[in-house]
């Protein structure tokens, strides 16, 4: 019985730097508003930290920590807490209107509704991509089951 | 502007190998070669942004395709090729070079907006949203409209996906 994932040095170096990855996607996001980047940027950085997860534990290693379930919730929950942020503008008076406290540029609590949105793409984008990946990842293994079978 | 030429250069011949060659993964990798060249005119442009998007986009779409062509058997069939489906490419690539030619002439210089909506986003950006990044201020502010609509795409391709590959309900 083979051990799911890759070999040894790969698991090792994944533990060790799969975290980086990760605190780098929410670095992304937070600052959107100030530095290059944003939520859709930072939300492909976190799918990708899980897909190096998979790819190097095995689909049941990464799944155990995020299961499907949850990744459905969280991308709906993206795209709700956009809409929600969509319909706050209409306290203002506008759809999308910008009605939170500017505060300082430059700063990292500024720019009103932006980080908001940041966030909510982010959920949206990382979740949604990190399904797909699970979802080809997944039709994969049944069909090489059967291909070893023969 | 002597680089952005070479990068595109080197992109056109990627572009070639891709669709050229026979093997499933020289092709993917060919593919993600082009990619890297993109993001790397990003960045020769001076738009930081796009080439932080296009890098990660491209990586994970070259993951995914490498996943899904590594250890499959499908292979290409050489398609064979005619001298006529050389002559009607020679003659429908001339006609659209003819036209295009007279077409592109007209167009405003390379890096000469003919629009004025961003010269004023680079004007008031700073002071009516408070966020230091231009680019976010005018995806997730003044044009968050377009953005409702990329995410309902890409919700809507997510529900695609996985209604076509789910486990749940597959005849074994």
């Amino acid at each position: 019985m083979k051990e799911a994932g890759m070999s040894l040095i790969v698991k090792r170096i994944t533990k060790i730097t799969v975290s980086l990855i990760f605190l780098y996607g929410v670095y992304i996001v937070l600052h959107g508003h100030i530095t290059p980047g944003g939520g859709f940027a930072g939300g492909v950085i976190i799918a990708l930290s899980f897909i190096h997860l998979v790819l190097a534990f095995g689909k049941e290693a990464a799944l155990k920590r995020l299961n499907e379930t949850a990744v459905s919730a969280i991308e709906s929950l993206g795209g709700l807490l956009f809409w929600g942020i969509a319909l706050l503008g209409l306290l203002g008076g506008v759809f999308f209107l910008n009605i939170l406290p500017k505060g300082r540029i430059f700063h990292l609590f500024s720019s009103g509704t932006i980080v908001l949105c940041n966030i909510a793409i982010f959920l949206k984008v990382g979740a949604g991509l990190f399904a797909i990946f699970i979802a080809l990842a997944a039709m994969r293994m049944p069909a090489e089951k059967k291909e070893g079978k023969k | 502007m002597i680089e952005l030429h070479i990068v595109l250069v080197l992109m056109i011949i990627g572009a070639v190998v891709a669709t050229e060659i026979n093997d499933l993964l020289s092709s993917v990798i060919a593919l993600g070669a082009v990619g890297f060249g993109l993001t790397l005119e990003f960045l020769l442009l001076r738009a930081p942004d796009l080439a932080i998007t296009q890098l990660v986009v491209e990586i994970l779409s070259v993951i995914i395709l490498i996943r899904a062509t590594i250890g499959t058997k499908i292979c290409c069939d050489p398609i064979k090729t005619r001298a006529a489906y050389f002559v009607f490419a020679a003659l429908f690539t001339g006609a659209f070079l003819a036209f295009s030619y007279r077409a592109l002439a007209q167009l405003p210089a390379f890096g000469s907006p003919i629009m004025k909506m961003g010269a004023q986003y680079i004007q008031e950006a700073a002071a009516k949203t408070g966020a230091a990044n231009i680019v976010s201020s005018v995806i997730l502010d003044f044009r968050a409209y377009d953005t409702l609509g990329e995410a309902t795409i890409l919700f809507t391709s997510v529900i695609g996906v996985l209604a076509v590959l789910r486990l749940a309900g597959r005849n074994k």
